[in-house]
């Protein structure tokens, strides 16, 4: 699955006891892709030491602060790997 | 006086240091080899180049916006380790780069991060409140400007280019470079 740019998605909420870089400001918070950007190893696997880590699409995703803060007017760009997403 | 060795971050850090050469994993020569090669050559000159020549020439602008990677190639900076992605200023957009996470940057181009690029307040307020943070280090944008700020997540590194300043015209390209600051290719300043 891979999602195309101008596509809305949803970061995954939850709260994993190991190391994620899904800053918890976007979390359940609904943005959009703006683009692909390469395929990674995803960090909570290579943190763990998992071998072979998955590799997954990282894209980045644009948010706008008025959904996440609920007040201004600027947009937060962030690049999430494809599992910590979900389709709204 | 307080020496670097003293402070509690340098402290931690050696301590980390410690912990994994007692664990074989690297030694004392192999981190300083490691700081001597990534700080030889890391300076914000060669970003500044790289919006220099951006400036100049359209094809190279296109490039360095497509792929960053092959773009500071071009220039002689190849095998950053990282993808660049570069983002470009506009008459009604400014870009600023932070990492809320940790500190990522890309420091072969933009020489060693500075003090408040890492601090909580830089980090935890750019996300938050860009405008105000943008006018504490004497940026006032104008209302119709809108802000656009990139959280460096990923193994992706970000890089401003910014607008090339009015009356210019008749500089040479090492002129405009020395034009361009490292806070103007984080965006914390205009240029």
């Amino acid at each position: 699955m891979s999602y195309p740019a101008g596509s809305t998605v949803r970061v995954r909420t939850g709260d994993p006891d190991h190391h994620t870089r899904v800053p918890r400001y976007v979390r359940g918070h609904t943005g959009v892709i703006v683009a692909a950007l390469g395929q990674w190893p995803v960090p909570d696997d290579s943190a763990r030491g998992i071998d072979p880590p998955r590799v997954e699409t990282c894209y980045a995703i644009r948010f706008s602060a008025a959904d996440l803060w609920g007040s201004g007017d600027h947009t937060v760009t962030v690049d999430l790997w494809e599992s910590y997403l979900d389709r709204p | 006086m307080t020496g670097h060795d003293d402070l509690p971050a340098a402290v931690r850090a050696r301590r980390l240091e410690e912990r994994l050469i007692a664990a074989g994993l690297t030694s004392d020569d192999e981190i300083d080899e490691y700081l001597t090669r990534l700080y030889a050559k890391a300076s914000p000159v060669n970003g500044a180049q790289m919006v220099a020549r951006a400036w100049i020439d359209p094809q190279y602008r296109d490039l360095l916006l497509s792929d960053g990677d092959v773009a500071a190639a071009e220039l002689g900076f190849d095998g950053l380790g990282y993808a660049l992605r570069v983002v470009a200023n506009t008459a009604t957009t400014h870009n600023v780069i932070v990492c809320t996470l940790c500190s990522c940057y890309p420091v072969s181009l933009l020489g060693p991060s500075p003090g408040w690029y890492k601090s909580f307040a830089y980090r935890s307020r750019t996300v938050r409140e860009p405008r105000e943070v943008l006018a504490e280090f004497g940026l006032t944008l104008p209302d119709d400007v809108g802000i656009s700020v990139w959280d460096s997540t990923s193994e992706a590194r970000y890089m401003v280019l910014p607008t090339r300043p009015a009356g210019t015209g008749e500089l040479a390209a090492d002129e405009l470079a020395a034009l361009v600051t490292r806070n103007g290719l984080i965006g914390t300043a205009l240029v």
